[in-house]
């Protein structure tokens, strides 16, 4: 799983940091550091750009990954310049900024902002693949996620603005729907690209959602 | 009263649809007064719903106003801005104002319209609520709970008979008839050798086809269309005809065009009618029926 993130402008991440003089900045070694966005080059780049607006670093960490356990450990090494700090500005995605607000009292201050679940094609671009929707159809769909790699998510086909097997909304963009289509026609198994596909369900698992898997 | 769009499917007549798009804001005159000039000539109105995704005065609003009018309102739904509760109390409110015809469209992209930033629902796409629709009409919602007081509705859909490549479109098409859908509104053509060879393959469906005539304004107006609609191909023989127009006689080549189009597919039993859409130019859809010859709806 990879984590896709992109970093929040500097103007927003002042806003955020209002009245919060000293900072410690935490990375992670782990998808943040794959989409440079939080890794140890931007960490200490972070670094510079704060004290840059006037504020006190009192400290910075690259926590292996810090959506896991291990987390509460590494933020009890740096115990010291944690505590000499307002906040905690996490370059991490959001399951790091809450996993670390978990293990400390002090405000988490996320400085990127997590855009979606990801593969990367080339470096530095990245796609969709999956929603997490609870309900997963790529065995009717080739394999093609049409709730993501659709941009309105259908079920049933494509809609009318497909042309030329492109996206209304990117002449650049890959129509979903006529990839699934091709496909599946390779595999003669366009039935499947027949059959009614039922609305959703949105609620397989209620928000906010949890599961035990075993 | 006049006949309802369904008597009007089923008389063997050929019928005439045009659309009336509402206003941005709340002054709804120049609506209204498209409203007066084609509720008699048409056997239906659609009101477009947000079209292009720009927020607008809803197509509910517009259904409205034609029944206050007389006329036969054909409600274009999207499913783009509402989930299902949404939609189905959409539904059970325009079947308590005599709104009958629906038109069941997946809807535009958001970040295509004027709201760049809002969010698109889609919870539902067009074959859904074709079948949602007709869920409904057994006097159940889709939650499966007993309804006080059922719909019943004459639902449409929309092919694109010109897109390429054509079969996932003609799957969709199949499935729109299967979900329930009594009529099919085409997305512009102009080819109509092409046409004529779609028809010979949606004849075999039992479902009414309205072609759809977009009005050309200008060449520069075709050209825009073929680089930028998908699914809209104006010939160049057209382009040229629009071209070779006096100063500031391009629309009434536009109307020419049109009138002979509607006349040819009438001639020739081509399809079961047509739906004029002249976006922006209501008031010169009579005169696009007076250049086909037809007086009245469809007579």
């Amino acid at each position: 799983m990879k984590s896709i993130t992109k970093q929040k402008p500097l103007e927003e991440i002042e806003q955020q940091l209002e009245g919060l003089e000293r900072a410690y900045i935490i990375g992670c070694g782990t998808c943040t550091t794959m989409t440079k966005t939080g890794g140890r080059e931007e960490v200490l780049a972070m670094k510079e750009s704060l004290q840059g607006l006037g504020k006190i670093v009192t400290g910075w960490t690259v926590i292996p990954t810090a959506c896991d356990d291990m987390t509460e450990a590494h933020l009890k090494e740096n115990e010291g310049s944690i505590h000499n700090s307002d906040c905690l500005l996490v370059m991490s995605c959001a399951l790091g900024v809450q996993k670390t607000g978990s293990y400390n009292s002090k405000p988490v201050i996320p400085a990127v902002d997590t855009l979606f679940i990801g593969i990367e094609d080339e470096p530095g671009h990245f796609h969709e693949v999956c929603d997490q929707c609870g309900h997963c159809v790529l065995g009717y769909t080739a394999g093609i996620c049409p709730i993501t790699a659709c941009n309105k998510g259908l079920l049933n086909g494509p809609c009318g603005g497909t042309n030329n097997g492109k996206c209304e909304i990117d002449k650049e963009k890959d129509c979903a729907w006529t990839l699934i289509y091709k496909r599946l026609k390779e595999q003669n198994r366009l039935d499947l690209m027949r059959k009614y596909q039922p609305p959703r369900n949105s609620q397989v698992v209620p928000r906010p959602r949890l599961t035990r898997v075993s | 009263m006049a006949q309802s769009l369904k008597e009007a499917l089923n008389s063997g007549k050929f019928v005439i649809t045009s659309e009336i798009g509402p206003p941005k804001g709340t002054n709804i005159e120049g609506m209204r007064h498209h409203i007066e000039l084609l509720v008699d000539k048409v056997d239906g109105l659609n009101v477009t719903d947000h079209q292009s995704s720009v927020m607008r005065f809803p197509s509910i609003g517009g259904c409205i106003e034609i029944k206050e009018h007389g006329g036969e309102p054909i409600l274009q739904m999207t499913c783009r801005d509402r989930n299902q509760m949404a939609l189905q109390a959409d539904l059970l409110f325009s079947y308590t104002r005599g709104i009958r015809n629906v038109l069941c469209l997946t809807g535009d992209s958001i970040v295509v319209g004027d709201h760049k930033e809002a969010k698109g629902v889609f919870e539902l796409d067009s074959v859904q609520l074709l079948k949602a629709i007709r869920h409904m009409e057994s006097g159940k919602d889709l939650g499966g709970n007993d309804l006080d007081g059922a719909v019943e509705f004459c639902a449409g859909a929309i092919v694109t008979p010109e897109a390429n490549p054509i079969e996932p479109q003609l799957i969709k098409f199949e499935k729109k008839i299967e979900a329930g859908a009594e009529f099919i509104q085409t997305q512009a053509i102009y080819d109509l050798d092409n046409f004529a060879k779609f028809m010979d393959y949606a004849r075999k469906f039992q479902v009414k086809i309205l072609a759809g005539i977009v009005l050309l304004v200008s060449a520069r107006m075709a050209k825009y269309m073929n680089a930028n609609v998908p699914g809209i191909f104006v010939p160049q023989n057209l382009i040229e005809e629009l071209e070779a127009a006096p100063k500031g006689e391009a629309l009434n080549t536009g109307i020419a065009i049109a009138g002979r189009m509607i006349a040819a597919l009438k001639k020739d039993a081509i399809c079961d009618g047509v739906h004029i859409m002249a976006i922006g130019k209501e008031e010169v859809v009579p005169d696009i029926l007076a250049a086909a010859g037809i007086n009245g709806s469809g007579a």
